[in-house]
């Protein structure tokens, strides 16, 4: 290892180049027209963070380390980075008009998300657990702020609140955890934390310390039992800031948590795989069950991010290399389904107000037939219904499952997904078999179009061959599992 | 042609591609187009799947026309025939250009319709040429989507129950197959059919959390695909979907689903229950008869009090399909080819039965048989051809029902008498309610002032049911057109199955003799 700060600075440059970005484009918008300029800004932002990610994408192939191993750059973190930087700046793109619409796109917004990018680049890379709770921080906090964007809204301000304090609870698990794991391994270093480890367990007290950290990053992806927050605050939300919450922030945390079980207790698999078997198994049915009572189809994503995670948890809980290819596949076609979807949701209003009732989209077929198919597409692709690609994000999760001999777990896996497949349908009944009332007023601009549009393309054209995603997630996967 | 089958397999959704792309409005001459476009993809599918059965060698057991392409994690996209399988494909691409003609009438959502059928028959003809594991999922799966919104869409009064029944309970069975289809890919490290059906998967007893399980994996293995199967053919208990989804789906959904999707189960049973998972198929061999048998005689007698002529159809469908699961695991030579011969011509006959319903339902919008009565006097060639397909569902001799019908008896007479004898009275019992049916609907009075305007079948409808009279004839007098291809490959089947079932008792009778 170089101690060489410039070439440790090279490493990081892409995260230097956003966190300048982000503090010009502040400055540039509080001196200068202020809100005038959000629409301007909010390109400008999304055309950046893409570019960001192509740069990553180009970065050259192998693992770098930089700050005394507290950043890594690795093929790992490269692939849940342009994961993150795309579907932030997609949501920017999708979203832009909904802020409009209700006059809440203020500058702050493509900052604010910049900044949680930031940190959700830092999470993925994270070697250091204080590197992982700084980047997390950054990230929640910005967060916080958005999830309370609609000032004037009971409910979103609400939402922003009850973020912030069961957030803040969790991060107070989080540090518990991490100065656990200082106390008994001595380092806050995954390389150092890694070699307490002998005969595949750790320490009583390392134990501890793993428990609780789980638990902390269990919130941030809201798995079973701590997802509490989770349909509230997605439903408090402006549209825009939700269908954030659903993409980027999940895939940032699910990195994160693969980080650290791999790259701190990777030689402990049996210690953790079980606890995150269990939240597994819990997120996957009280996802599938609590969605069918829900009307607001807001709290409904909700819930059926609750069990995607569930999903993509039983991806790491195989503890082998297989699955976490699984779980990153899974990641990426999920963040795919949740962006063609909410680019719907986001379009669904009446009168120029927002409708979240699934009530609403009564023969919505009859009114616009291809946005109602696209829909149709998204909704058996999140149910997991063959050909369309959710179903291969289940099918790579199932077999790493029982690859690694957790076949009740597959099972378990399998049965929750024909329960869940009951709130998609009914969201299919609606729109083609309901009964003909109102029509409701879905007109959508041209990218928001084109995102729902390719969104349901990529779940169609997928099946032949995934886009290449696999021989990614798997180069990833060879990186975290050493 | 290095690719016929991928060609008949894929023609039908480029037809429905097409139709989604460029066919615009909603006024009659698009719903002309429409209805023309899918009837020439569909009849294009049917002269290029002529191609298969020319080419078709029967005396080769092994799959033919195959074709293969690396697809994603390990899998393959391959495609192949073979005996059991080639005349399900030829069964599909015949029907399917007679269910678009039988849907001439539909004013609401055409286009939409015929993309829908054109969509699931590429998903039906896939599930029958698959030669992948997860291949065949992706079909057999799929599937259930086109079903579900013409149910939901096109149904009847009651479609949203029914369609949500059909769908989830055909989901639930199917996940536990794709689970048990990820642990034989585990276990043989291939999903590739023709090497997984001389694979041998561990029988040997296993202990799972204190239960003691003969057969082992196979076992697991079987119930996780007999779930999906069960429902899918369907077998008592598991057929309460049936008459629910045919009775609110339209005509030509009820045809598509009484031909050719029960069809998938019964095809199942022989393509991965039977060959793959031999020693347990043994094992639930008395289960599987008793159910068919309860299957045909209860269902046959809950058939005699139907109201609803559709549902009095669907139950003998369920009927019908318990000889196909009784010959099946007879597995023996006139068994399976009994059972194969009594699907095809179930395909032809139970179709046909549909269709006639929906000829006076056009007409009468009711399915009520007591809204009928005396029809002869205002349609005497609908009274013919309802006749003849009546004869044909009670499987009187000369027309293909009274073949599959006696085929499946005589393979398991060898097998098990009691199972056989019981079975023999549903042969009577579909002679009561086939035609104490068509004698309340067909014979006595017109009385019903609203029947007497009622017009006899047009040319249209004579031209769809001219095939299947030809094809029920046909295969009434000269079964071996059927037998003579699938013959060899039952015979490879039938040979290899009792010669695992013979090794797997063989090995564990030595240590006990020792």
């Amino acid at each position: 290892m170089t101690t060489d700060i410039s070439s440790e600075l090279t490493i990081v440059l892409p995260e230097i180049f956003l966190a300048l970005y982000a503090m010009a484009a502040l400055l540039f918008a509080v001196y200068g027209a202020k809100d005038k300029l959000a629409p301007m800004l909010t390109w400008l932002t999304a055309i950046v963070l893409a570019a960001v990610a192509v740069w990553i994408g180009l970065k050259a192939p192998g693992a770098h380390t930089a700050f005394d191993g507290a950043f890594v750059d690795d093929a790992f973190s490269r692939y849940a980075s342009i994961v993150v930087l795309l579907s932030a700046a997609a949501v920017l793109l999708i979203g832009k008009e909904y802020m409009e619409r209700c006059k809440i796109l203020q500058f702050e917004f493509p900052i604010l998300i910049t900044l949680s990018v930031i940190g959700m680049l830092m999470m993925v890379s994270a070697g250091d657990l204080l590197a992982l709770y700084m980047g997390l921080e950054l990230q929640s906090l910005a967060l916080y702020v958005i999830a309370a964007m609609n000032r004037d809204s009971v409910k979103s301000t609400e939402a922003g609140l009850k973020y912030f304090v069961l957030g803040a609870l969790s991060s107070g698990l989080l540090l518990y955890g991490i100065s656990l794991a200082y106390g008994f391994a001595g380092t806050t270093q995954f390389a150092g934390i890694i070699t307490t480890v002998s005969d595949g367990h750790v320490p009583l007290g390392l134990v501890f310390a793993l428990t609780f950290i789980l638990a902390g990053l269990s919130f941030k992806v809201s798995a079973v039992p701590f997802h509490m927050w989770t349909p509230d605050v997605y439903e408090g939300a402006p549209t825009p800031v939700t269908a954030f919450f659903a993409a980027a922030p999940k895939m940032a945390a699910m990195g994160l948590i693969a980080r650290v079980v791999y790259d701190a207790f990777g030689n402990a698999v049996s210690d953790w795989a079980q606890i995150i078997a269990l939240l597994s198994v819990l997120s996957m049915f009280l996802g599938a069950i609590a969605a069918i009572g829900q009307r607001n189809i807001k709290r409904l994503m909700a819930y059926s991010s609750i069990a995607h995670m569930g999903y993509a948890l039983m991806g790491l809980a195989a503890g082998t290399v297989f699955g976490v290819q699984a779980m990153l596949i899974y990641m990426a076609i999920y963040v795919t389904m949740n962006i063609g979807t909410f680019a719907f949701i986001l379009s669904m209003k009446r009168d120029g107000q927002a409708v979240t009732d699934i009530g609403s989209l009564n023969q919505y077929a009859r009114h616009a037939p291809l946005k109602a198919l696209a829909v149709l597409i998204l909704m058996f692709s999140l149910a997991g219904v063959p050909p369309m690609v959710g179903f291969f994000g289940k099918f790579y999760v199932l077999k790493a499952a029982v690859d690694a001999d957790l076949m009740w777990l597959a099972i378990a896996g399998a049965v929750a997904s024909v329960i869940g497949a009951f709130y998609y349908l009914r969201i299919v009944y609606y729109m083609y078999f309901g009964e003909e009332r109102e029509a409701i007023d879905t007109s959508m601009p041209m990218v928001q179009w084109l995102f729902l549009m390719a969104a349901a393309a990529i779940m169609l054209l997928g099946v032949i061959n995934l886009f290449g995603v696999e021989g990614f997630a798997a180069v990833a996967a060879e990186a975290l599992v050493k | 042609m290095d690719n016929l089958l991928s060609i008949v397999t894929f023609i039908p959704l480029l037809g429905a591609a097409i139709l989604a792309l460029f066919l615009r409005g909603d006024d009659d001459a698009a719903r002309n187009n429409a209805k023309w476009v899918a009837l020439a993809a569909t009849s294009a599918t049917f002269v290029f799947s002529i191609f298969i059965l020319t080419g078709f060698n029967p005396s080769d057991t092994g799959f033919q026309f195959v074709e293969e392409k690396e697809w994603i994690l390990g899998l393959k996209y391959k495609m192949g025939v073979d005996g059991i399988s080639v005349l399900f494909v030829m069964l599909t691409t015949f029907l399917m250009p007679l269910v678009i003609l039988s849907c001439w009438n539909v004013t609401d959502r055409v286009k939409d319709y015929m993309i829908a059928f054109l969509v699931l028959e590429t998903l039906m003809i896939g599930v029958f040429t698959a030669l992948d594991l997860v291949l065949f999922y992706l079909f057999f799966e799929g599937g259930l989507i086109p079903m579900f919104l013409i149910i939901g869409i096109w149904g009847g009064k009651n479609r949203i129950y029914a369609a949500f029944k059909f769908f989830l309970y055909t989901f639930l069975g199917s996940v536990l197959m794709l689970v048990a289809m990820i642990m034989m890919y585990v276990d043989a490290g291939t999903t590739d059919i023709p090497t997984l059906l001389n694979h041998q998967f561990s029988h040997d007893t296993l202990s799972v959390l204190g239960f003691t399980i003969s057969g082992g994996v196979q076992t697991l293995l079987w119930l996780a695909f007999f779930a999906s199967f069960a429902v899918k053919i369907p077998m008592w208990p598991f057929h309460t979907w049936l008459p629910d989804a045919h009775v609110q789906a339209p005509t030509g959904g009820s045809v598509v689903l009484a031909s050719v999707l029960l069809k998938m189960g019964g095809y199942g049973f022989l393509r991965f229950s039977l060959p793959m998972f031999p020693v347990a198929s043994d094992i639930f061999t008395p289960l599987v008869m008793w159910l068919a048998v309860i299957a045909i005689v209860y269902t046959s007698l809950v058939a005699l009090v139907q109201e609803d002529m559709k549902k009095l159809i669907a139950y003998s469908s369920v009927a019908h399909m318990g000889y196909v699961t009784m010959g099946t695991f007879a597995a023996n030579q006139q068994g399976v080819d009994g059972a194969i011969f009594q699907m095809v011509s179930h395909g032809f006959v139970a179709g046909a039965l549909f269709l006639c319903v929906g000829v006076i339902y056009d007409r009468m919008h009711t399915r009520e048989i007591s809204a009928y009565g005396g029809l002869v006097n205002r349609m005497p060639a609908y009274a013919l051809i309802f006749m003849f397909f009546t004869m044909a569902n009670v499987g009187l001799p000369g027309t293909s029902g009274f073949v599959g019908e006696f085929l499946t008896l005589m393979g398991t007479y060898q097998v098990n008498t009691w199972v056989a004898a019981f079975a023999t009275t549903g042969v009577i019992l579909s002679a009561s309610y086939a035609l104490w049916l068509y004698r309340r609907v067909i014979f006595g009075d017109l009385i019903k002032e609203s029947l007497r305007s009622i017009t006899d079948m047009t040319s249209r409808e004579k031209l769809i049911f001219a095939p299947l009279v030809a094809m029920t004839l046909l295969l009434g007098v000269y079964p071996s057109l059927v037998t003579d291809i699938t013959g060899p490959s039952v015979e490879a089947l039938v040979n290899n199955y009792h010669t695992a079932v013979d090794g797997a008792s063989g090995a564990t009778a030595q240590p006990a003799s020792n």
